[in-house]
């Protein structure tokens, strides 16, 4: 081959590249929804649905345990329990141990609170997480149409992260400040948001913050002069739209018709759930996240200092019913509905007022092989007691650490006594006096079970009259 | 042998530098001396100039050019002169009209006073080049058949950027400066007006788009295919049998029954070329002016079906129930 030859064919190769580069891999999957002959149709890609729906599984579930009718509800054990009064300790319990699991499994209770006093407020993450709560719960009562039965837990948005992968702050405008020239007019940027279109780079201020009208097509076939929407709103519409399509995979015709987008009675049902969704943000938006831009530290806010706020795509990561449209509320029940006044009333009632009376159950803190520093759920295991310790002063704790059958007695002795010192040094930080804690040593310290169950300190609680006893099972 | 009926020429039409025609009357010299290329001769004449340029090609190129260095700079300044970003954004990169509540006013040169500035020069520019075309066939005693086609594209260009905004009262209707930009216009365009599938002059447009890409294969083609016949000289043959001409109009009559003649078929295709923006530009300047939502226009013309309704349940604008949110 001459040059002459080789260079039309290198040039025809780099082309035909070029031009295949953006494509999607096949094979795409066209499923018709509508009329036939009127393009509704859902294109999807089988092999990146299968990545999705294995990006969006359940957490490991955390059974909702059975609690007597008499159990003392958290906000009379607890102080400064402020969102889930009407929570008794043991749903309490329940749902701060998921939420440390499904928000900040590494650091757990320590992410919130200050391991010293349960108590205090002066890490900004729990005033952040008690106004999330709250907001969870606004959603699942409140916001049905849009989350059906199905509902959201912290996991939904959090999925594992401290902070939720998907949210959205103001741009920053790109623009060179106080130039004469170059106003993009807050577009014609690559953007993610707008999935690299040259569409608004800010498609969330004017609808989920704001409530700029969506609408922006004409009811009627002729001008009436009634509709203002100009050719640049409909492309802040457009740039929404396709926040919309990308958060949750889908195509516009998930929800639109393809005749006339206007149209609600020729559009699917899904539009309807959609409408309510933009109202749901919008509403979270401006009650839950930007009254909290103050509580926040800077680096945490965005390029304008403002707060960082939910879009679709924050619960719904690329699919189109969050974590494949699986409801986690069965075992979450207390973050779908918020008791009455009267039903908490007769809660404490039953619990004996203001001081529980109940017996608090022993708790078994788990060690790691060979070692007595306290596993970081511990805090977490041993906050009912502390509580019920402190609400009452006469109350003695007995602490006994037991080891596992494998290894050298005499040094398992001493880490089953090290356990024991460790829990009571914790007791001692969260407040209660030395003198009311019990250092008792089982007479078979080789703890049962298996050996990781073995590998525990237990500690019950002793009241002056009638002591608990520990069904240690020893 | 030269061989003319595939489809790559192997001919290179290279021959001596040739100045061309005397012209009568005040004339501009000729610019250049002219050369020869080889890829030129791949796809046409070899020769390259010399180019007449004329007061209308001068004035019309510096309007140009200072359209394009005011859209251009305009770009480089939105990625604050950053050279890398403006070669990697520039498909992205525009300069937008003036926002709706300028109206027809003029705005200060950052909220849309440039793009008003870059519209009038290119204009200028476009308009100079149409009066240096007419001008330049009549100065080779030609019919001004181009000039008018090119007047036909003008005319759906100055409907799109002036006229149009113009009736609607407001620059901001007027289509961006921009690669990617102008398209996301033009979605957004039709999403605002209802559809513009729905726009019978749109329609035809397209029709006569489509025809025209469907005439120009089907005369090439003809015309290719008779190459050895000569058919290549093809108005001369027209009036004699036994020509290629003859052997074109045979093949179609006998495929389809009717042929062009090698005279009328440049006629068709000048025809569908200029109805096609002509159409076009009829429907982009009825849209917002006189209809507002094509499909409603057509459901109410009997143009477009209404489809059955489908879905269950039938969706309604959850805004008009009561209780609805806001």
């Amino acid at each position: 081959m001459n040059n002459r030859q080789v260079m039309p064919r290198l040039v025809l190769a780099f082309g035909v590249a070029l031009l295949l580069a953006g494509c999607e891999r096949p094979p795409p999957e066209i499923k018709q929804i509508g009329y036939r002959g009127t393009a509704m149709e859902l294109v999807q890609n089988p092999r990146l649905l299968a990545e999705l729906a294995a990006r969006n599984q359940l957490p490991p579930a955390l059974e909702q345990l059975e609690a007597a009718p008499d159990t003392p509800l958290a906000r009379d054990v607890y102080q400064n329990v402020q969102v889930l009064t009407d929570l008794n300790i043991v749903e309490f319990t329940h749902q701060m141990t998921a939420q440390a699991n499904w928000i900040a499994p590494e650091q757990q209770c320590e992410y919130c609170h200050n391991l010293e006093n349960f108590a205090s407020d002066e890490k900004y993450t729990k005033v952040v997480a008690r106004r999330m709560l709250a907001m969870t719960r606004d959603v699942n009562i409140n916001w049905q149409a849009h989350v059906k039965q199905t509902g959201v837990t912290c996991y939904t948005c959090h999925r594992g992260k401290p902070v939720p992968e998907y949210k959205w702050f103001k741009p920053a405008d790109p623009r060179n400040p106080g130039g004469m020239a170059g106003n993009k007019a807050g577009q014609n940027t690559p953007a993610d948001a707008v999935r690299l279109a040259s569409l608004p780079y800010d498609p969330f201020t004017p609808y989920l913050l704001g409530d700029q009208t969506i609408k922006v097509k004409s009811t009627t076939a002729l001008p009436t002069g009634e509709n203002p929407a100009s050719i640049m709103s409909t492309e802040h519409v457009y740039g929404l739209m396709m926040v919309m399509s990308g958060a949750l995979g889908v195509n516009c015709t998930f929800c639109h018709n393809s005749q006339h987008f206007g149209s609600w009675e020729m559009s699917p049902p899904q539009r309807v759930n959609a409408w309510h969704g933009i109202r749901m943000v919008r509403h979270l938006n401006n009650d839950y996240l930007v009254p909290l831009t103050d509580t926040f530290p800077a680096e945490r806010l965005g390029p304008t200092g403002d707060v960082a706020k939910i879009y679709c795509a924050t619960c719904h990561q690329g699919v189109n019913k969050p974590l494949n449209g699986v409801s986690m509320l069965p075992n979450h029940p207390e973050l779908a509905r918020i008791r009455t006044p009267a039903e908490i009333e007769q809660i404490a009632a039953l619990a004996g007022g203001m001081q529980p009376a109940g017996p608090v159950p022993p708790a078994s803190i788990y060690f790691e092989v060979d070692r007595y520093d306290l596993p970081a759920d511990a805090a977490a295991a041993l906050a009912p007691l502390v509580a019920f310790l402190k609400s009452n002063p006469e109350a003695m704790a007995v602490v006994s650490g037991y080891h596992d059958p494998t290894g050298n007695l005499e040094h398992n002795l001493e880490l089953a006594k090290n356990r024991a010192f460790a829990v009571r040094e914790f007791l001692v930080r969260q407040g209660i006096a030395q003198p009311r804690i019990d250092l008792a040593k089982p007479v078979e310290t080789t703890g049962d079970g298996s050996l990781e169950e073995a590998r525990r300190v237990e500690v019950s609680v002793r009241e002056p009259a009638v002591a608990t006893t520990a069904s240690t099972g020893d | 042998m030269v061989r003319y009926q595939s489809i790559f020429t192997r001919v290179q039409v290279q021959a001596p530098i040739y100045s061309g025609v005397p012209l009568d009357g005040p004339h501009w010299p000729r610019v250049g001396k002219g050369q020869l290329n080889y890829w030129l001769g791949k796809i046409g004449d070899a020769q390259v100039g010399p180019v007449y340029l004329g007061w209308m090609g001068l004035a019309s190129l510096i309007c140009g050019f200072i359209a394009i260095e005011i859209i251009g700079l305009n770009m480089w300044a939105s990625v604050n002169w950053d050279p890398v970003q403006f070669v990697r954004q520039l498909p992205w990169l525009a300069l937008e009209p003036p926002s709706p509540e300028y109206g027809l006013r003029i705005p200060p040169l950052n909220e849309g006073g440039w793009w008003l500035m870059a519209g009038f020069f290119l204009t200028a520019s476009i308009l100079l080049w149409w009066v240096r075309m007419y001008r330049r066939a009549r100065a080779l005693k030609l019919g001004t058949h181009v000039a008018w086609a090119f007047a036909a594209a003008i005319w759906l260009y100055l409907v799109l950027g002036f006229i149009r905004p113009l009736l609607m009262g407001s620059w901001s209707e007027a289509v961006p400066f921009g690669i990617f930009p102008h398209l996301d216009w033009t979605a957004a365009f039709s999403i605002r007006y209802g559809n513009l599938f729905y726009n019978p002059f749109h329609a035809l447009s397209i029709a006569f788009l489509y025809g025209s890409a469907l005439l120009f294969a089907m005369h090439g083609g003809t015309v290719m295919s008779t190459a050895h016949y000569g058919g290549d000289r093809e108005v001369e043959q027209i009036v004699d049998r036994g020509t290629a001409s003859e052997r074109m109009a045979l093949f179609w009559r006998w495929t389809m029954g009717f042929n062009a003649s090698i005279e009328s078929i440049h006629r068709w295709a000048w025809w569908f070329a200029v109805l096609c923006p002509l159409v076009g530009g009829i429907g982009i300047l009825l849209t917002g002016t006189v209809v507002d939502n094509w499909y409603l226009w057509a459901v109410k013309h009997g143009v477009a079906p209404m489809y059955p309704v489908v879905f269950d349940p039938v969706s309604v604008d959850p805004a008009t129930l009561p209780g609805a949110p806001q």
